[in-house]
C-alpha cells in the first residue's frame, strides 16, 4: 500500500512543478502559501484524524497498563493485565473460538468466491448476476444475522424442516457448543462470498488476455492454464484480498452479539465479544484495552505474515 | 489498487472452448451460476414470505413455501399501526417497537456521516493531490497506516471520550468519530484526483483563480462520478453500522435501526418469538439499501475492485 502512494506522489509533485514555476524562488514562494491553503483544507481531516484515531491508539495502549473502571481516574498498574491475560483461561478460549472461526470462515469464504470469479469471468458475464451475488454484503450484518437466526431456527426454520424431510434428526443451530461455530462461519460466507468473488473477479479482469492465448496455441488443457498461468497471476490479488478479508473475519461480532450473544457457554465467545463483555459488561477498561492491543498485534503479525511469505507485493507478470 | 475509475472492458472469452458437441462443461457452469444466484436471493425470499404471514399460523405452516395465512398485519405491527390486543391475537409480543423513530435516527444518522465524511474526505484529498506543503507524505502516510487499526482499538477510547463530553446518547457522540474522514475515503479520492487531467485548473490558476475556487468549480463538479460512488458506498455502510451505535447510542431517542432490531429479538418471549414481525422490521431496514442498490446497483459493482477493499 505503501508503495503505491510513493510512485503516485512523485508525478504529481512533477506535474506541479512543470505547471506553477519557471523560475526557482517564484517555486518556493509557491510551497509557502500552498502551505497555508493546505491547512485549510486538511484542518477538518487533521482534526478527525487526532481526535479519533491518534490520541484514541495513544490513549488505548496507556490504558493497557492501568486499572480503569470509569469511575475515577486510571491506576498505572505497569505488565499486570497481561500478565492476567496470558493466565485467563477464557482469553485462550476466545482466541482458540475466533482462530476456529477465521479458519471456517476464510477456508470455504476463499474456495467458494474463487470459484464464483473464475465463473463470472469465463461464463456469467453480466453485470445483473455480479449485482446479485453482491446483494447480501450490503445489508447489514444484524440484519443477515436475524435472518438466518430465523431460518435456522430449530422448531420451525425452513432448513431444519428440509432435513427433517430428509429423515435426519434437527440441528440446533445457534444453540449447540458444536454448531455455535460452524453455523456463523456459514452465515458470513453466505454474506460474503458474493463480495470477495468480486474483488478476485477484478483481479481476474487484469491478467493480460495474450497469455492465455500463448497457453491456447501451445495446447494446455483448462486445468493446466488455470494452475500454470490463472493462479500464478492472481496470487498478488488473492494474497491482498486474504489480508483484508483475514483481519476482517477476526474482527466478527454483529453476527455474534445478535445471535448467541457468545454463547451456548462460552462456545462462540470470540475475541471482539470477550473485549466488549469486558469493557461493557464488568466495566473493566484496562483489561479489555490489554486485550485489544493483543488483538491489535496479533493482526498486525497476521497481514505481515501473509504479505511476506505469499509474496503479496511481487508479481510474476514482468 | 491505482484504477479508481473502473475500466470496463470487455473480457474476451478466455479459453476458446471446442465447438462441435454440446458443451457440457459450460452447461455444468451455467447450472453453478444458477445455484449460486438462487442461494443468494432464496434467503430474500423467505424473509418476504415470513413477513406476509401471520405469526400464529407459522407453526403449523413451517415449511409451506408461500405465506402462512397472508397477513399484512406484520407489516402493521412494525409501524405501529396495530392496536396491542390486535398483535398479540395475531401472535406478536404486544410490547411496542418504535421503529418510525429508529428509521428517522438511521436516516440521520447515515446521512449527516456520509455527508461530512465524502465532503472532508474530498478536501484532504485535495490538499494531499494538488497542494505542495513539507510533510505531506508523511501525513499521508500516517493517515494510510490508521487502515490497518482495528476499530474495536480505537472504539474504547473513543466512548471514554464521548462519555467524558456527555454526549452519550446524542447524534454528536454517534456521528463524531465518522463525521471527519476515513483514510479508506482520502485514499479513494486522492487515487481518483491524481489520475485526473490538472489542464483546466492550471488554466483557471492563470487567470488568478485560487485554490478554494478551484476546488469548489472545477475539482467538485469533475469527480462527481466517483464522489457519488463513495456516497454511496459510505452510506450504505453507515446505514449498517452497528457497533458504535451499540455502544453509545443505547437510549430510545437515538437508536438506529441495526439496534433496534437486536433488542426487538430480544424483546420476544421466550416461549413464541414474532418471527413474522421480525421479518418485516428487517425488510423494511434493509429498504433503502435494496432501493439504492436497484437504483444504482452497477455503480457499485462496478466500483468493487481493488480500490474498493475496505
Amino acid at each position: 500500500m505503501t508503495t503505491t502512494t510513493a510512485r503516485g506522489a512523485v508525478p504529481a509533485r512533477k506535474a506541479t512543478g512543470t505547471g506553477t514555476g519557471n523560475a526557482a524562488p517564484r517555486g518556493r514562494r509557491r510551497t509557502r502559501s500552498d502551505l497555508r491553503v493546505a491547512l485549510l483544507f486538511i484542518a477538518p481531516a487533521l482534526i478527525g484524524f487526532v481526535a479519533f484515531y491518534l490520541v484514541p491508539s495513544i490513549r488505548g495502549v496507556y490504558l493497557s497498563f492501568t486499572e480503569y473502571s470509569v469511575l475515577g481516574d486510571p491506576t498505572w498498574i505497569g505488565t499486570k493485565n497481561y500478565t492476567a491475560i496470558f493466565a485467563d483461561d477464557l482469553f485462550w478460549n476466545a482466541m482458540a473460538v475466533t482462530v476456529q472461526y477465521v479458519a471456517l470462515n476464510i477456508g470455504f469464504q476463499t474456495a467458494i468466491a474463487l470459484g464464483l470469479a473464475l465463473l463470472m469471468h469465463n461464463v456469467a458475464k453480466s453485470t445483473f448476476i455480479r449485482g446479485a451475488l453482491l446483494l447480501p454484503f450490503l445489508v447489514a450484518n444484524v440484519i443477515v444475522a436475524l435472518l438466518w437466526f430465523w431460518m435456522l431456527d430449530y422448531q420451525l426454520g425452513i432448513v431444519n424442516e428440509v432435513i427433517n424431510w430428509l429423515g435426519l434428526p434437527r440441528i440446533a443451530f445457534f444453540g449447540s457448543e458444536q454448531w455455535a461455530i460452524p453455523t456463523i462461519a456459514g452465515v458470513n460466507v453466505w454474506r460474503h462470498m458474493g463480495y470477495t468473488a468480486l474483488l478476485i473477479f477484478a483481479g481476474l479482469q487484469s491478467i493480460p488476455n495474450h497469455v492465455y492465448e500463448v497457453a491456447s496455441l501451445d495446447g494446455a488443457s483448462p486445468t493446466r492454464t488455470f494452475w500454470s498461468i490463472t493462479m500464478p497471476l492472481l496470487r498478488p490479488v488473492l494474497v491482498l484480498v486474504l489480508v483484508v478479508t483475514v483481519i476482517g473475519s477476526f474482527q466478527v461480532f454483529d453476527t455474534v452479539a445478535v445471535t448467541t450473544g457468545g454463547g451456548p457457554i462460552n462456545a462462540s465467545r470470540v475475541i471482539q465479544m470477550y473485549i466488549y463483555q469486558k469493557a461493557f459488561g464488568e466495566s473493566d477498561f484496562g483489561y479489555a484495552s490489554a486485550l485489544s492491543v493483543i488483538l491489535f498485534v496479533i493482526l498486525a503479525l497476521v497481514a505481515f505474515v501473509q504479505m511476506k511469505f505469499l509474496k503479496g507485493n511481487e508479481s510474476d507478470l514482468d | 489498487m491505482t484504477t479508481s475509475a473502473p475500466s470496463r472492458k470487455k473480457p474476451a472469452t478466455t479459453v476458446p472452448a471446442p465447438r462441435k458437441p454440446v458443451n457440457w462443461r459450460r452447461v455444468g457452469a451455467w447450472a453453478l451460476v444458477a445455484v449460486a444466484v438462487a442461494v443468494t436471493i432464496a434467503p430474500f425470499l423467505w424473509m418476504l414470505r415470513t413477513a406476509l404471514s401471520s405469526n400464529a399460523s407459522l407453526a403449523s405452516n413451517a415449511s409451506n413455501l408461500l405465506p402462512a395465512d397472508f397477513s399484512l398485519g406484520a407489516f402493521k405491527r412494525v409501524l405501529g399501526l396495530q392496536s396491542p390486543e390486535e398483535a398479540i391475537a395475531e401472535g406478536g409480543s404486544g410490547a411496542a417497537i418504535n421503529f418510525w423513530l429508529y428509521l428517522r435516527n438511521s436516516v440521520i444518522f447515515a446521512t449527516v456521516t456520509t455527508a461530512g465524511q465524502v465532503f472532508f474526505s474530498a478536501m484532504a484529498a485535495y490538499a494531499f493531490s494538488r497542494l505542495r506543503w513539507p510533510g505531506r507524505n508523511v501525513v499521508f502516510g500516517l493517515f494510510l497506516a490508521t487502515m490497518m487499526v482495528p476499530p474495536i482499538f480505537t472504539a474504547l477510547p473513543n466512548f471514554l471520550m464521548i462519555k467524558n463530553l456527555g454526549l452519550l446518547n446524542t447524534f454528536a457522540g454517534l456521528a463524531l468519530p465518522f463525521l471527519f474522514m476515513t483514510p479508506f475515503a482520502i485514499f479513494f479520492l486522492r487515487q481518483f484526483f491524481l489520475s485526473m487531467s490538472r489542464e483546466v485548473e492550471e488554466a483557471a490558476m492563470l487567470d488568478g483563480a485560487k485554490h478554494v475556487r478551484i476546488f469548489f468549480q472545477i475539482v467538485l463538479p469533475n469527480a462527481a462520478a466517483p464522489l457519488a460512488t463513495l456516497a454511496l458506498l459510505t452510506f450504505i455502510g453507515q446505514w449498517n453500522e452497528y457497533f458504535w451505535p451499540l455502544l453509545v447510542g443505547q437510549d430510545e431517542s437515538v437508536r438506529v435501526l441495526t439496534v433496534g432490531l437486536g433488542v426487538f429479538k430480544s424483546q420476544s418471549p421466550q416461549g413464541a418469538p414474532d418471527w413474522s414481525g421480525l421479518m418485516a422490521a428487517t425488510l423494511i431496514a434493509a429498504l433503502p439499501v435494496l432501493l439504492l442498490f436497484i437504483a444504482f446497483g452497477k455503480r457499485v459493482v462496478n466500483s468493487i475492485g481493488f480500490s474498493g477493499i475496505k
